[in-house]
């Protein structure tokens, strides 16, 4: 695969996190009862890094979770490669919350359709609103993002890769493509 | 949670190929430790309020116990129930066994049920392996005969390393009728795979020859071997297996071998105090030990259910034959 163009910097990834948090607040007045849970395992780093936000918006430090899907997929039975399963973190009850969802990148919605599942063995939380980085479309499922960071058309032969500080060492969004014949 | 995240991928490198788990000798290090980390991940299932996920949904596991078990049985049936799998037990004593069906035609019946994993006990060394050996699909050794007992060992090296740690360089004493117990030797392949060192404690006739083999210390007195250790696994005494009378007394194992307040006041005063269950109150250890704070016997009956949340799991993942 080679690079093919780049999408979002560190200063893209941190406005748009930015503009996430102003949406969420403009559109729930009291963040009291907002949590936020990332997807393992950017979109748990995304999320830390948009309670920040938030806090530092209202001054309201909402918790953090982090959710394993891998338990969840609707694939497990078939992928060739064997998932590594790890361990929930969420150390506060969901009930009658308002859950933040965060991942990296909206693709096919099946990741996100596994997070619901999930979510909701934990508890029956207020309402669950999905934030992401990337929404790259190509949806295999009824499932739309309530806040994106960047819409970007692609190609089903591109990849879109998030590469941020905590896991890469690098803040920023690229595309790449599959070279010919793979 | 950042650097939990990255420990955690960092651990689970290594890959599960094996459709089997028939014994702790034939695993490598690395998938000893892989189970264990798995384990940990599925221990937080339990606590969540819907104790399920839906990894195995869809699967069926049998559990054909030819030897009496509740506690054993019990757990793997809550776990895999905890995986979402369907679960069928097959009491031996009500079934085509007692009209004289070979285990292989057992098992070749239940792999024609399109079972996907068969937890099997038997009184026979060796029953899983050959088991495995004639079925394609999973094989879970619950206990063989005097060979092995993995998922046992398996869980008394979560509860150690949970409460300790690294295994690396500590001791823990096994003490009771070593000669006899599976449990023992799961635990001395696990324990000396990942760094512990093993002593093993009872009068002589319950001592294997050449055990010293399998990289263990013998002691023959347990106030002896308690004073340097950090865990003590006492294991029960299987006084229904003693046909010819060569088993001391009740009393007399207690009043030599049985773990009392008096013999740990001598001993470290954290040493973790294991017990496989089912305990006999006042032959291996008094009362006031197995209700004390320094045993764990009850927290390895809840992670025995992530312990075997994560075999299952690993199996059901594996496709190479034994």
């Amino acid at each position: 695969m080679k690079e093919k163009a780049k999408i979002l910097d560190k200063a893209g990834i941190q406005k748009a996190i930015m503009r996430i948090a102003h949406e969420i607040i403009e559109k729930h007045k009291d963040a009291g009862d907002l949590v936020v849970i990332g997807i393992m395992n950017r979109g748990v780093f995304l999320a830390q890094r948009l309670a920040e936000a938030i806090a530092e918006i209202t001054g309201i430090n909402p918790s953090v979770g982090a959710l394993d899907i891998t338990l969840y997929r609707d694939d497990l039975s078939v992928i060739a490669e064997q998932p590594v399963v790890r361990a929930s973190e969420l150390l506060f009850d969901i009930t009658e919350k308002k859950v933040i969802l965060v991942d990296d990148v909206l693709y096919t919605g099946r990741t996100v359709r596994a997070a619901l599942t999930e979510l909701i063995d934990f508890g029956r939380p207020q309402f669950i609103q999905l934030a992401v980085l990337i929404d790259r479309g190509f949806r295999e499922l009824p499932i739309r993002p309530d806040f994106v960071g960047k819409n970007i058309p692609t190609s089903q032969r591109e990849v879109v890769e998030v590469r941020l500080e905590e896991s890469d060492g690098v803040d920023e969004v690229v595309i790449m493509e599959k070279e010919n014949g793979v | 949670m950042r650097t939990a995240i990255a420990t955690q991928r960092a651990q689970n490198r290594t890959l599960w190929r094996k459709k089997d788990l028939l014994g702790l000798r034939t695993l490598s290090r690395e998938e000893i430790e892989l189970i264990l980390n798995t384990a940990k991940s599925f221990k937080e299932i339990s606590s969540r309020q819907i104790k399920k996920v839906p990894a195995l949904r869809g699967k069926m596991v049998v559990n054909l116990f030819y030897e009496p078990s509740t506690r054993t049985r019990v757990s793997f049936e809550v776990a895999a129930k905890r995986l979402s799998a369907d679960v069928i037990n097959v009491a031996v004593e009500t079934s085509s066994v007692r009209k004289g069906e070979t285990l292989t035609d057992t098992g070749l019946n239940i792999e024609a049920l399109k079972a996907d994993i068969i937890v099997v006990r038997h009184n026979c060394s060796g029953a899983a392996l050959m088991l495995a050996r004639h079925l394609g699909i999973s094989v879970v050794n619950a206990g063989d005969g005097w060979h092995e007992h993995p998922t046992q060992a398996l869980l008394d090296i979560f509860t150690l390393q949970e409460k300790l740690g690294s295994l690396e360089g500590l001791r823990v004493v096994i003490v009771g009728d070593i000669a006899h117990s599976r449990v023992a030797r799961s635990n001395i392949w696990g324990l000396t795979k990942l760094g512990a060192k093993v002593v093993v404690c009872a009068p002589p006739m319950l001592i294997p020859e050449a055990i010293e083999q399998m990289g263990v210390e013998v002691n023959h007195s347990i106030d002896d071997a308690l004073r340097e250790a950090d865990a003590v696994n006492v294991l029960r005494m299987q006084f229904e297996r003693d046909e010819g009378g060569a088993f001391p007394e009740q009393l007399d194992y207690f009043k030599a071998f049985g773990i009392t307040r008096e013999r740990l006041q001598k001993a470290k005063k954290n040493i973790i105090v294991m017990h496989p269950g089912p305990l006999n109150r006042g032959i291996e250890m008094s009362s006031d030990v197995a209700d004390g704070q320094n045993s764990v016997i009850l927290e390895q009956v809840t992670n025995g259910i992530a312990v075997r949340m994560a075999v299952l799991f690993l199996v059901s993942q594996g496709k190479e034959k034994s």
